[in-house]
């Protein structure tokens, strides 16, 4: 501990050297460990809204935002589709699907997506009731566990939905039926958390402004009704599924979109980017093992005195040079957790940024294995930066060096 | 107290050097007295084995220096032998108590503060202790030196023209300080110098300018 303390002393000693080397330290160590946790986090976090859902339906356009409209409730719907096109998969008993769940999407509240929908979403994302009752009537809503908390609704609480996903106070449908609270959701982690659910004829009521109050009565003929997403599950996987996208792409007005291969394009074009942001890292953890070994090394030589001196007081050669090893350690040790402390503070922040902006919450505070192999490589670098030095001044001549 | 028998020294491309037998008791002080070159360094260092003999023997306490394992050696003189320079130096990194209880600490012995405050007191260093060296006088830092060398009371204390950059007021203080306190710690004292100011202070004298 009392050399461990002399090598923290002659770190301290010299603030401006020891904070440019922390600095690069904790930045390289804080870039390395921040991309990990993003990557991990947004992985982890698409993931888990990907439900098992095997195509996603809807009008013509981009089937990644297909998907991300569908699924994860991030960009604007592409369109909508006729109902009537989409009751062939909603059929029971369909050979192939077995779950298909329809959303209507279009309208908002303070920000959070109303999802018009059937009891199948619940099923599918598994979501139970923490209160109230689940959906049966239209203009019944069941709020998702964040949106309640945050927006403090009870069970009863009434409000008029807002035209259009983003919170514009001049699109609220004030003419419309309002909605009222039935229901609040257990939070389970999904992207259920951040919605209001409630039936599909909700949204018709509030949109079908010619066919007021006709509920679902309705003939096939006369039937304009519109849904936006249709979420598929199949029920076997063979030559017919496989063919199923191609045949709807080709063959209708509507689009089919696997979450499987969108998320995986989406994921390679992301690890373009993190990739490159990791080598930069990396590099710069290097220049920091350098600037370590170059702060050592060039004070070698000022310090050779001061080393001869602890030999001649009685230090061994290897007690000198652990005391100039245990400062790269130092250094490191200090730089990494600086570092490692900075990455989640930052991921922290951002998951503030996006909790407010898209609605989606974030754990920063949890640590990886990849952080611990991390430390350690980040450990290696100051200890190897420290090796020529210590050597250097393990050789330091006491009799030739007294004499000055 | 430390005794040297036949020492010869030789630097790499230099003829060897050979040094008169030497003997000092615990409680005796002796002069070391030559021109510069005459090897008075050497010397010293050959009798604090920070330098290796070409052959001779420097024993301390009936110990030869060559005896002890190497793995001791700069313990041993850490505890037994206390040094004292022409220019002090110092761990900057350190403030003077500090600088003081590391030699405690080197040495293997346990560091003693109370002990550390004792001894900078006896030197008038109190209003010294946080300070860090550089910012002491060169006077305060020969007698901060002083105390670095009497900490652990050596055996043997050995000066190495240690009046040499101080002038007539401060070397008289500094010497009187060395005889006092060598003295009062029962070590034996070998002071080498060039200094003509202390020559007539200490009665063993010897004189190396006839060995070259």
């Amino acid at each position: 501990m009392y050399s461990l303390w002399l090598s923290w002393k002659h770190l301290v000693h010299k603030p401006a050297q020891l904070v440019l080397n922390l600095v690069l330290l904790a930045l390289s160590t804080g870039l390395i460990a921040g991309v990990f946790l993003f990557d991990r986090m947004i992985t982890e976090r698409l993931d888990r809204n990907l439900a098992d859902i095997d195509l996603v339906i809807g009008a013509k356009g981009s089937p990644l935002q297909l998907i991300l409209s569908g699924m994860y409730h991030l960009d604007a719907p592409t369109g909508n589709i006729s109902l009537q096109a989409a009751k062939p998969f909603l059929r029971p008993g369909h050979p192939l699907i077995r779950r298909a769940v329809p959303l209507s999407l279009g309208d908002s509240y303070q920000g959070y997506r109303i999802v018009g929908t059937d009891t199948t979403f619940y099923s599918l994302y598994g979501l139970q009731l923490a209160e109230g009752r689940g959906q049966k009537d239209p203009m019944d809503i069941v709020a998702g566990a964040s949106v309640a908390k945050a927006l403090g609704l009870t069970i009863g609480h009434s409000f008029q939905s807002v035209h259009g996903l983003d919170d514009n106070e001049d699109l609220t449908h004030d003419d419309r039926p309002g909605f009222h609270v039935t229901g609040i959701l257990k939070p389970n982690g999904s992207v259920a958390d951040q919605l209001l659910l409630t039936p599909l004829e909700s949204v018709w009521m509030v949109h079908d402004h010619g066919h007021e109050g006709q509920g679902h009565d309705v003939t096939a003929e006369e039937d304009h009704r519109e849904i936006t997403t249709l979420l598929i599950q199949y029920k076997v996987r063979n030559h017919l599924t496989l063919n199923l996208p191609r045949n709807i792409n080709e063959n209708t007005d509507m689009m089919a979109a696997s979450p499987a291969m969108e998320m995986n394009r989406l994921y390679a074009l992301m690890g373009a980017g993190t990739d490159l942001l990791r080598i930069l890292a990396w590099i710069i953890l290097a220049v920091s093992g350098l600037s370590i070994f170059v702060s050592l090394y060039s004070s070698l030589q000022a310090r050779r005195y001061e080393l001869a001196l602890l030999r001649m007081m009685g230090s061994s050669p290897g007690g000198v040079f652990r005391l100039i090893m245990q400062e790269g350690f130092l250094l490191a040790f200090a730089g990494g957790l600086l570092g490692l402390g900075m990455a989640h503070l930052g991921l922290w922040l951002t998951g503030r940024f996006l909790e407010d902006e898209w609605h989606y919450a974030f754990d920063a505070w949890v640590f990886l294995p990849e952080e611990l192999w991390l430390f350690l490589a980040v450990l290696g670098f100051g200890i190897i930066a420290a090796l020529f030095p210590a050597w250097q001044a393990r050789k330091v001549d006491i009799a030739s060096t007294l004499i000055g | 107290m430390i005794q040297a028998r036949g020492l010869t020294y030789q630097y790499s491309g230099g003829s060897v050097m050979t040094f008169p037998d030497i003997q000092c008791d615990a409680g005796d002080q002796l002069l070391i007295i030559g021109e510069s070159g005459t090897g008075k360094t050497t010397l010293l260092q050959l009798l604090s084995g920070l330098r290796q003999p070409l052959s001779g023997t420097v024993s301390i306490h009936g110990t030869k220096l060559q005896d002890v394992p190497r793995k001791q050696q700069d313990q041993f003189r850490g505890k037994h032998i206390g040094l004292v320079f022409q220019t002090p130096h110092f761990l900057q990194a350190l403030n003077v108590e500090e600088n003081i209880a590391l030699a405690q600490r080197l040495a293997g012995q346990k560091v003693n503060l109370s002990l550390v405050r004792d001894l900078l007191g006896r030197l008038g260093l109190t209003h010294r202790i946080r300070a860090f060296p550089r910012y002491c006088s060169q006077g305060e830092q020969q007698r901060i030196s002083l105390a670095r060398a009497l900490i652990n009371r050596p055996d043997i204390l050995l000066a190495d023209e240690p009046t040499s950059a101080l002038d007539d007021r401060h070397c008289l203080e500094v010497c009187g300080m060395l005889e006092a306190h060598a003295s009062e710690s029962h070590s034996a004292l070998i002071i080498v110098t060039h200094d003509q100011r202390i020559k007539d202070r200490i009665p063993h004298s010897m004189n190396l300018d006839h060995y070259v």
